[in-house]
């Protein structure tokens, strides 16, 4: 094991002892005995009206679809901002830079795509 | 790899946590009296150890006791394993985010380096946006297993918001990426040096926006606060939460605005460096440096005694009770102690120091501009939180994907031109 791989090893140890100490110690101090009033899901002191888990709108699965593809995207970005100086000072910066920027031109039309489809919009 | 090794990594880990782990009671009370401060109201005065106040410090330990012995509530649609793991995630994702962020350039004490980072890795920043991604799952599975509606839709909320602004928060380290040329924030750090115009937040103005507001948006924090609107969804996610549970959560943001802040000192603000002062002019003139902070925290004192102490003699037997002798207890040990450290300053003008104690002073100086830089915007962030009133849902996605992801790509259009051309 690397020192690196040492450091992050003893800082998740920490940090999951500490989560789960916070959590055993709360529940080893609180109150033991639940009220009625703790079983009911909480919904302004009525009785809840509908059952949880109910069907959900499109719009959040959409969203989450979306931001798969863009944040695949920022990956592919990654490895080639970090270069990009690199073959600037080599003097291949602008065939490097044109090559990203047909990458990006295509995630453009795929944003005006969706932008024109409306898959963007929130008001009904 | 010795045990030495071990034991000096396990105190740097213990160091930082504990670190991170104090500014959150801190923030809290700061956000509590500043919000006070800023409605024209008094805040947090009430809490006492012996009849000392502290400005209504006591209440975030009273708050611990008060949340640590409060029942573990768990209503009859909660789903048990995924209830208690939510808040555990959402702390040890937020805990485990500093491991990268180095506090200061490495001490060289002869042939001994002591390096204030948990881990060097050579992805640097891409650990913590790796991680950081992974909170998300905190408040979905918090919201999911809560079997309420309003935590139901505030997870839901809270999901495609964050999932919404990394994208944005993600392209706009991009830029700094390719001026940088590294992960590594020590090299990030270095690659800004000393003069504030070479610093990122100038250079790059279009990326620190972006970044800072994708923050809020990360950290669900007003004006982004939108999962856990009061006013629509009672506390939103966590509203079925209690007791340490709940507070845990809250720590988890608060955290996580400190590691945040940490992040834009390193990324946009040059770290730790002061600005027009290199850190070989401190290296070579660090007795000036000694002095300076030396005579400025003898002074600092004496002001701060002679301050609490004319308020002790203006204000007293104002309350009639343990109250009034607040400004004594801490007056007259500020005074002495200013006093005592001026008194002192004799000693590194007559005494030849250890040679220990130059590249001590340089490292304790580049920590506490850090720490300034930071502390200054996890104020920002509270300042910010009790001024903007709140977005709109469809408002917060609007300016999500329509106007910072456009935003985002054209700035690393521009960026490129200005690496090419600049």
């Amino acid at each position: 094991m690397t020192l690196n791989g040492l450091g992050l090893f003893i800082l998740f140890a920490f940090a999951l002892l500490l989560a789960g100490g916070m959590i055993a110690l709360s529940s080893v101090l609180g109150r033991q005995k639940p009220s009625a009033g703790h079983l009911i899901p909480y919904e302004c002191g009525i009785d809840p009206v509908a059952k949880p888990r109910h069907r959900l709108h499109v719009k959040f699965f959409l969203i989450a679809v979306i931001f798969i593809i863009f944040d695949v995207e920022v990956v592919f970005l990654y490895p080639w901002a970090v270069v990009f100086r690199d073959f600037v000072a080599r003097g291949e910066g602008l065939f490097v830079f044109l090559e990203m920027m047909i990458f990006l031109g295509v995630l453009v039309i795929g944003l005006l795509y969706l932008w024109g489809r409306g898959a963007l919009e929130w008001e009904e | 790899m010795t045990w030495f090794d071990v034991g000096l990594t396990a105190l740097k880990v213990v160091i930082i946590q504990m670190m991170i782990l104090n500014i959150a009671p801190l923030l809290i009370w700061v956000e509590r009296k500043g919000c006070a401060y800023i409605q024209d109201r008094r805040g947090p005065n009430r809490a006492t150890i012996l009849g000392l106040r502290l400005g209504g410090l006591f209440h975030a330990l009273a708050d611990v006791v008060k949340l640590i012995t409060k029942a573990d509530s768990e209503n009859r649609e909660v789903s048990r394993p995924l209830f208690i793991l939510a808040p555990l995630i959402a702390v040890f994702i937020s805990l485990i985010t500093v491991a990268i962020v180095p506090f200061t350039e490495p001490l060289v004490l002869g042939n001994f380096t002591f390096n204030l980072q948990i881990a060097d890795l050579s992805a640097g920043l891409l650990y913590v946006l790796a991680f950081s991604s992974l909170a998300v799952y905190a408040l979905l599975l918090a919201g999911w297993s809560s079997g309420g509606n309003f935590s139901l839709i505030g997870a839901l909320r809270a999901a495609s918001q964050m999932v919404s602004y990394e994208i944005s928060m993600g392209l706009s380290v991009v830029a700094i990426f390719m001026v940088g040329g590294s992960f590594r924030l020590g090299d990030l750090v270095a690659i800004q040096g000393e003069n504030p115009f070479d610093w990122f937040i100038v250079k790059l103005p279009i990326a620190f926006i972006l970044f800072f507001t994708a923050l809020f948006a990360e950290t669900n924090r007003l004006p982004f606060d939108l999962p856990e609107g009061e006013s629509e969804l009672t506390a939103g996610y966590h509203t079925e939460y209690s007791s340490m549970r709940f507070a845990m959560f809250f720590m988890g943001e608060y955290i996580h605005i400190t590691v945040g802040s940490l992040l834009i000192t390193m990324l946009f603000l040059g770290g730790w460096n002061l600005p027009y002062v290199s850190t070989e002019w401190l290296r070579s003139h660090s007795s000036y440096a000694l002095e300076i902070i030396w005579v400025g925290a003898a002074l600092f004192h004496v002001v701060i005694g002679a301050y609490l102490i004319r308020h002790y003699v203006r204000r007293r037997g104002f309350w009639g009770d343990a109250r009034d002798r607040e400004g004594l207890v801490f007056g007259i040990p500020a005074l002495f102690a200013g006093l005592a450290l001026g008194a002192a300053y004799i000693v590194p003008k007559t005494i030849l120091l250890p040679w220990w104690v130059g590249p001590v002073t340089v490292f304790g100086i580049q920590m506490g501009v850090v720490l300034a830089k930071t502390l200054f915007f996890c104020w920002v962030f509270i300042w910010v939180r009790w001024t903007l009133p709140r977005f709109r849902y469809d408002q917060l996605m609007r300016l999500g994907w329509k106007s910072l992801l456009p935003l985002a790509l054209a700035n690393i259009v521009l960026t490129g031109v200005m690496v090419l051309y600049g």
